[in-house]
C-alpha cells in the first residue's frame, strides 16, 4: 500500500467569529491509500466534519478559512488549485456523502434529474447515456424498480432509500475517494447494516478509497482498515482498527472505548470520562485532554504533546508514550522493585 | 414478589389521517396497536424499536400526554384512563417524563431555577422551600447550586439533560418515563448520564420505563426489555434472556445488525430486506411477515398473539405458538 492518493499535512482550518478565532482543525495530518477505508472518530465538536469539508473546500467562508497546511490529492496540492480544477475534482474524483439524507437531496428535482446532473457535468455524455448509467447506479446500490424511482421525488423515498440514492450519486463518476460524513447516523440499525454492507461491497468491487467520519466505534470496527481518533481539533491517536480497539494507548481513546455499553458483555458499571469536551480556542496551553485525564501530570499542563510515533504507523499524542518519559517510568518501577 | 406499579393492557392509539377539502377522515395510523405489559416497582423496563415503531407514543400515552384510543393503564392499581383533568394533574406528581432533545425541552427564556421550580409551584410549595429544593436537586444531578440563575443556552447537552432530570425528580415521582434520554448525547457524556440515572434509581427507589433505539444502551440499563415493531410488542423478557436467546426473528435481526466495537467478535449478520412498512397501511397478519426470513403461509393471514413461551418470556410469533390451537 504505497500509493497514497490523499495526503493531508498539518491542516489548520480556523473560524473567525465575533468571539474571536476558533481553531476547529488544528494541525491535522492524515493519509489515505488507494482502496483503503480510513475512519475518523471523535465526539461532536472535535473537528472531524470540518476536516472533511476542508478536503472538498466546502468550509463556509466567511467565517471559516484554511489558514495552514496542505492537502495533496495524488501529486497536486488542492489548496493551490484553481476554482475550476476543484470543480472538476469535486463530485468526480473525490465525492462526498452527508449525514442527513433528508436535506442533502433537492426536494424540487426528481432522483433521475439529480443523478444525471452529476454525470453530465463531469462525463461528457448525452442525456440518454446518462439516463442509462443512472439506472445502472440505482441498481448497483440495491434500489428495487430503479426505472420508476428515477421519476420519483426525494420525499417519496424512505431515509434508507434516500441515503442509497446519495451513495449512487456520489459513486456515479467512479470517484477515487468517497468521503462519508456520518452516513448512517440518521438511520435505524437494520438500515444502517444494509448501508454499511453496500459501502463495503463498493469498496471491494470498485476499489474506491473511503474516508468515513463517524462517532460510532461499532461502525468503525465493522468497516475500517485504519482509524484516526480526533479530540479538540487534533489527531490524538492513529493506528489499525484492531490495534486501536484492542490496545488503545491514549487515555482519551481508552476512556471512549470503556464508556460504550457493550452488547456482548455482562453487566458492569459503565466507565465515564469526567467533564466535557473543551471548546477549541487560540493559545491553549498543554495537552487538550489534561483536565479530563486521570494520568495528567505537571508536564501536561505546561507543554503540548506532539504525536509520538510508536512504530508500525501507530501514533499517539500523549507524554506517557514519550520514550524519555517511558524510560523514567520503567526506571522508577525497577527501583521500587529492587 | 415485586408489586406491579404500572399495568398496561391492550393499549391502542390510532391517529386519524384527514384529507380532502372537507377534512374527512381518510385513514388511520396505527401508532400503537394492542400493547400490553407490566412494570414492577423499582424495575427498569427498556423498550426498543426502530423509528416509527410507536415506542415514544406508548410512553406519552402512559402519561396521557396523548389520549389513548383504547385500552387500560393502571398505575398502582388505579385505572387512570378515566380520570378527569384535575385528578390526572395530581397524579402526574408521581409520574414524570424526561424528553429526548435537551435543546428543545427546556424553555430558553426561563432560568434553570424557574424551570426546575415550575413543577414544585404547581403542586403548591412556598417560595423558600422551592428555592432550597432547587439547590438540592441541582446537587443531586451533579450540577452546582450557582447554576440556578443561568439560562439553558449556557449549558452543554449533557448538562441540559441533567436539568431535565432534575425537573423530573422535583416532586419525588415514583415512575419516570425516559423517552430517548441519551440519544442526542456524545458517547462520553452518554455514559455519565446513564450512570447518574442508575444511581438515582437506587437512591430514590425509582421505576423507569426506558425508551431508546440503541440496543446496547437499553441492555446496559434495563432489567427487562420489550421489542416493538410497527406499533406492536413482539418480544418481552429479561434482558439476558433477550440478548442470549432471542426468539422472534425481528429481535434476532435487530441484534445482529448492531455493529460492535470489537474486531474479534465474529457473528452471523441477518440483513433484512427493504424498509419498515408504513403504519397507516400495516401488512395483514403478522406485521413483520413482509421482511421475515422465516415467514410461513399462516403469517400472512393471522396475527400472532402475544404469548408466554417460557417463564417470563413473551413472544408474538407463529413459530412459537402452540400447534394444537
Amino acid at each position: 500500500m504505497s500509493d497514497e492518493i490523499l495526503k493531508i499535512t498539518s491542516l489548520q482550518t480556523h473560524f473567525f467569529t465575533d468571539q474571536g478565532e476558533i481553531p476547529a482543525v488544528d494541525g491535522v495530518s492524515l493519509t489515505v491509500h488507494k482502496g483503503e477505508v480510513v475512519g475518523i472518530v471523535g465526539e461532536s465538536g472535535c473537528g472531524k466534519s470540518v476536516t472533511s469539508l476542508s478536503i472538498m473546500q466546502l468550509v463556509p467562508s466567511p467565517p471559516g478559512k484554511i489558514v495552514g497546511g496542505t492537502i495533496h490529492y495524488k501529486s497536486e496540492n488542492l489548496l493551490n488549485a484553481s476554482k475550476k480544477r476543484i470543480k472538476d475534482i469535486r463530485g468526480n474524483e473525490i465525492s462526498m456523502i452527508f449525514q442527513e439524507p433528508m436535506t442533502s437531496l433537492d426536494p424540487l428535482f426528481t432522483i433521475g434529474n439529480q443523478l444525471r446532473e452529476a454525470l453530465q457535468i463531469h462525463k461528457k455524455i448525452n442525456k440518454k447515456q446518462a439516463n442509462q448509467k443512472s439506472i445502472e447506479m440505482l441498481k448497483l446500490v440495491g434500489i428495487p424498480r430503479a426505472e420508476e424511482v428515477m421519476n420519483d421525488y426525494p420525499h417519496q423515498l424512505s431515509g434508507g432509500m434516500r441515503q442509497r440514492v446519495m451513495i449512487a450519486i456520489s459513486m456515479a463518476c467512479d470517484p477515487e475517494i468517497l468521503i462519508a460524513d456520518e452516513p448512517t447516523t440518521a438511520l435505524d440499525v437494520t438500515i444502517q447494516a444494509q448501508i454499511l454492507d453496500l459501502m463495503k461491497k463498493l469498496n471491494h468491487e470498485k476499489d474506491t478509497a473511503i474516508l468515513l467520519i463517524t462517532h460510532d466505534l461499532g461502525v468503525v470496527a465493522e468497516i475500517c482498515d485504519r482509524v484516526i481518533v480526533m479530540y479538540a481539533g487534533q489527531v490524538v491517536e492513529e493506528g489499525t482498527t484492531r490495534e486501536i480497539l484492542k490496545n488503545p494507548t491514549h487515555p482519551y481513546t481508552k476512556g471512549l472505548i470503556r464508556s460504550i455499553p457493550k452488547l456482548h458483555e455482562k453487566d458492569q458499571k459503565l466507565y465515564s470520562i469526567p467533564g466535557t469536551v473543551p471548546k477549541p480556542k487560540m493559545g491553549m496551553l498543554g495537552c487538550r485532554f489534561k483536565d479530563r485525564c486521570e494520568f495528567a501530570h505537571d508536564r501536561c499542563f505546561s507543554e503540548a504533546p506532539e504525536l509520538f510515533s510508536l512504530g508500525n504507523n501507530r501514533y499517539s499524542r500523549c507524554f506517557l508514550l514519550d520514550d524519555t518519559e517511558r524510560k523514567v517510568a520503567s526506571d522508577a518501577e525497577a527501583n521500587t522493585g529492587s | 414478589m415485586q408489586r406491579p406499579i404500572l399495568e398496561v393492557s391492550h393499549l391502542k392509539k390510532y391517529f386519524d389521517v384527514r384529507g380532502g377539502i372537507f377534512g374527512k377522515k381518510v385513514g388511520e395510523v396505527k401508532a400503537v396497536d394492542d400493547v400490553s405489559f407490566t412494570v414492577h416497582e423499582g424495575e427498569i423496563l427498556g423498550i426498543v424499536g426502530e423509528s416509527g415503531c410507536g415506542k415514544s407514543t406508548t410512553g406519552k400515552t402512559i402519561l396521557r400526554l396523548i389520549e389513548p384510543t383504547e385500552g387500560e393503564i393502571k398505575f398502582e392499581g388505579q385505572d387512570i384512563t378515566s380520570l378527569n383533568y384535575e385528578a390526572m394533574r395530581k397524579l402526574r406528581r408521581d409520574m414524570q417524563i424526561i424528553f429526548q432533545d435537551p435543546y428543545a425541552s427546556l424553555n430558553p427564556r426561563h432560568t434553570v431555577e424557574k424551570i426546575i421550580s415550575e413543577p414544585l409551584l404547581i403542586h403548591g410549595m412556598n417560595k423558600q422551600e422551592r428555592k432550597s429544593r432547587v439547590r438540592e436537586l441541582l446537587e443531586v444531578v451533579g450540577l452546582s447550586s450557582y447554576h440556578a440563575s443561568r439560562y439553558p443556552h449556557q449549558f452543554s447537552g449533557g448538562q441540559r439533560q441533567r436539568i431535565g432530570i432534575a425537573r423530573a425528580l422535583a416532586n419525588h415521582p415514583k415512575l419516570i418515563i425516559c423517552d430517548e434520554p441519551v440519544s442526542a448525547l456524545d458517547v462520553s457524556v452518554q455514559s455519565q448520564i446513564l450512570n447518574l440515572m442508575e444511581s438515582l434509581r437506587d437512591q430514590f427507589n425509582l421505576t423507569y420505563v426506558f425508551i431508546a433505539h440503541d440496543l446496547s444502551v437499553v441492555k446496559h440499563i434495563s432489567d427487562r426489555v420489550g421489542v416493538m415493531y410497527l406499533g406492536r410488542l413482539v418480544e418481552l423478557t429479561d434482558k439476558d434472556k433477550l440478548y442470549d436467546d432471542p426468539k422472534h426473528p425481528y429481535t434476532k435481526a435487530l441484534l445482529s445488525a448492531v455493529p460492535l466495537p470489537d474486531p474479534d467478535v465474529e457473528k452471523e449478520r441477518i440483513i433484512l430486506e427493504g424498509d419498515v412498512p408504513s403504519p397507516s397501511n400495516p401488512p395483514t397478519g403478522c406485521a413483520f411477515h413482509t421482511r421475515c426470513p422465516m415467514a410461513m403461509d399462516i403469517c400472512k393471514d393471522i396475527r400472532p398473539s402475544f404469548e408466554q413461551v417460557e417463564v417470563n418470556h413473551f413472544v408474538a410469533c407463529h413459530l412459537y405458538s402452540d400447534p394444537a390451537q
